[in-house]
């Protein structure tokens, strides 16, 4: 058209652009283009509506209450934008296959026909294929979900500002310097999220040391009935931890449970077990060392039988003392092997919802706060949902746990091998 | 003293189990005077449990079973897929793709509760086993499509070359060479998955609200603390119902599970 750079790969990108299927028609591949040109059609088609009313709807949130109902149409906007995604996505690779093809035409080749176009989808499409349905399904439940969620926390979804009879609106980020200044809020936040990091770091740290005590000991040639013992160990592993949280509860009860029964019995007082945050506290620690350990005496006993022997023949020479062998071979050798995994159970105390709750449902009730006494964050957060229905400020927790994980995750995966792996870098 | 510290901590690691045991066979409902070795003891909660007009044990126990089982199907045929596809393929987005699934492996998907209720409730999902299977099957993908993938990993390239060589297609390579010889981490996938639906108690609390689709975490929490709950010794009773059959499963695995754990930390 003009001048000399103007070539058919523009004339067939632009008109791609314009709309999908004409830079194919353009390039003579009648069916592909007419294949397009009605995808189109249908796409705007199908989704017209969800457009109009996502878009109007994740703006607005609604506009009269009874007829608007914010929380849906606030899905519904998600929606339309993981939608309009897709299109946007597919448009592109409409503009760059009609480029491609163009410039094929310029150098005079013939473009590929619909059975090669065929074979194409099919062949190098194949991965594509079989990733789809769990892609999908993956964008639905987890993705959306995600999103949903960090929406939630810029809105006053609560039981005043819900639908049909109330609209939400968007606040901004009112709900997370609410959570910073206002006292309730402050006070709750500070001492949950201090709980929720010593709860982490003990739970996790003892659970392991407890495990690897236990795999050294094990592991000592002259132990007789290695299997036996070990079977009994890992027991606590095998029960559902949903049971023993539930029998545990019952053991700690104040009144007749097992375990004040064996304090007075041999002339200590009650404790108050359920009643007291700190020896609430205690209680819950204490389980989940049971709970925790088996694992990590499994884990360390198969790194321990991978240690070679000639290590320690070799300390022996040099006059080593038992502590010498276990901190300058063992300890190394055990954390180096086991530190993913143990990370994994770092993260997984974090957000240890079944202990917490199951054990005495994050109780006791602190005055001056709105969680209890042994709430870490995800407790709180249940507890904010389903006893007072403040879902913005669970949200808006739920972001702030999503941040520390996050932040925990990508400190992982510099440290960690899997991420340098050579076909994650290819 | 090695022996002294291995035989408490074999004490307190069995300790809860008999207790528990013990409690299921001492008569009454409360737990006041029960006694690890029950001076009276009695089958009658077990009884309560199969044969009361009142108990719906029975069906909680199918209902997480049909549940398990569903989501140990679906997990499978959803993760195979996407772990084949990342293993042997190289396409445009894989690098990114395994990237997004390993982050979004770190969420826990009970973070995400808020959103989930909520949308459960919107597509009247709520209350259904399809909105339960739905979460279970979406959340587990990013772990498990690495766990497969890794396995993937390990079979030769060879074969699938000789047998791309030997003109079978791409389908025909998948079925009918790489899934049998998957066999092993398809069961510990479906193993995983049903065990999973199996222990949990969050989602099915949140999603599940009429009593007759309770599943046994949730049916067995209230017997202890629904209003009119404090039924101790049936609780007993149904926890170690629930306990012994996945220990004896578990410990008849256990090989598997230590030898799956120490693989997956030598690699990192």
């Amino acid at each position: 058209m003009k001048g000399r750079t103007w070539r058919m790969r523009h004339t067939a990108g632009l008109l791609s652009a314009l709309s999908m299927g004409l830079g194919q028609l353009y390039n003579r591949q009648w069916y592909k283009g007419i294949f397009l040109l009605l995808l189109e059609f249908s796409y705007i088609g199908i989704f017209a509506d969800l457009f109009n009313m996502g878009l109007w709807g994740i703006v607005t949130l609604g506009t009269v209450p009874f007829r608007d109902d914010s929380v849906q149409l606030l899905a519904k906007g998600i929606v339309a934008l993981i939608v309009i995604a897709f299109g946007l996505f597919f448009y592109v690779l409409n503009i760059q296959d009609a480029v491609r093809v163009a410039k094929m035409r310029e150098r005079g080749d013939r473009p590929p026909g619909l059975w090669q176009t065929w074979r194409t989808v099919t062949d190098k499409g194949y991965p594509y294929l079989i990733i789809a349905p769990g892609f999908l399904l993956l964008v639905f439940v987890v993705l959306f979900p995600l999103l949903f969620m960090v929406a939630l926390a810029f809105t006053n979804y609560d039981l005043y500002h819900s639908p049909p009879a109330k609209l939400v609106d968007w606040v901004g980020w009112d709900n997370f310097i609410n959570l910073f200044r206002l006292d309730l809020w402050k006070n709750s936040l500070i001492s949950v999220f201090q709980w929720t990091v010593v709860w982490t770091l003990i739970s996790t740290t003892v659970q392991f040391a407890l495990g690897l005590l236990l795999a050294v000991l094990l592991n000592q040639k002259q132990v007789k009935f290695k299997r036996l013992i070990r079977t009994v160990l890992i027991l606590p592993w095998a029960v559902p931890p949903f049971v023993s949280v539930l029998v545990f509860s019952m053991m700690f009860n104040d009144s007749f449970g097992p375990i004040n029964g064996m304090l007075e019995s041999i002339g200590l007082d009650h404790i108050p077990w359920m009643t007291d945050p700190f020896w609430c506290k205690v209680a819950i620690l204490l389980i989940q060392f049971w709970l925790g350990f088996p694992f990590n005496l499994a884990l360390c006993t198969g790194v321990l039988q991978t240690i070679s022997s000639d290590l320690y023949e070799a300390a022996d020479v040099d006059g080593a003392t038992p502590w010498q062998k276990f901190r300058h071979i063992t300890l190394p050798l055990v954390l180096y092997a086991t530190a993913p995994l143990l990370i994994v159970q770092y993260a997984g105390n974090f957000n240890n919802f079944n202990v917490i709750y199951l054990f005495n449902k994050g109780g006791p009730a602190v005055p001056g706060q709105t969680a209890g006494g042994t709430d870490i964050l995800i407790s709180w957060v249940y507890k904010l949902m389903f006893d007072t229905s403040k879902f913005n400020y669970a949200a808006t927790i739920s972001v702030i746990i999503g941040l520390v994980v996050v932040c925990f995750a990508v400190y992982q995966f510099r440290q960690t091998r899997s991420f340098k792996e050579e076909d994650l870098i290819q | 003293m090695t022996y002294a510290v291995l035989l408490i901590m074999m004490v307190i690691s069995v300790y809860p189990i008999l207790w528990v045991i013990g409690s299921s066979l001492n008569p009454g409902t409360s737990l006041f005077s029960s006694t690890l070795i029950p001076k009276h003891a009695t089958f009658d909660h077990y009884v309560w449990l199969f044969t009361s007009p009142d108990s719906q044990y029975l069906t909680w126990y199918k209902n997480t079973l049909i549940i398990a089982a569903l989501n140990a199907i679906a997990s499978v045929i959803l993760t195979m897929g996407t772990a084949y596809a990342f293993s042997r393929y190289r396409f445009v987005g894989r690098k990114h793709g395994l990237a997004f699934f390993l982050v979004l492996q770190m969420f826990p998907s009970m973070m995400t509760m808020v959103a989930i209720y909520v949308l459960l409730n919107m597509l009247n999902l709520l209350d259904s086993y399809w909105g339960l299977l739905l979460v279970y099957a979406g959340a587990q993908i990013p772990f498990n499509t690495w766990l497969v993938k890794g396995y993937f990993d390990t079979i030769p390239r060879s074969l699938d070359e000789a047998a791309k060589i030997d003109g079978a297609g791409h389908n025909t390579i998948f079925f009918r060479i790489m899934l049998p010889l998957a066999r092993p981490v398809i069961a510990l996938v479906a193993l995983f998955n049903f065990t999973g639906p199996m222990t949990d108690f969050l989602l099915p609390q949140i999603v599940l609200t009429s009593p007759e689709k309770k599943t046994l975490a949730v049916g067995l929490f209230g017997f202890i603390y629904d209003q009119f709950g404090k039924n101790f010794t049936l609780f007993a009773a149904g926890s170690v119902l629930i306990a012994v059959p996945i220990a004896v499963l578990f410990l008849a695995l256990q090989r598997f599970f230590i030898a799956g754990l120490t693989a997956g930390a030598s690699k990192g």
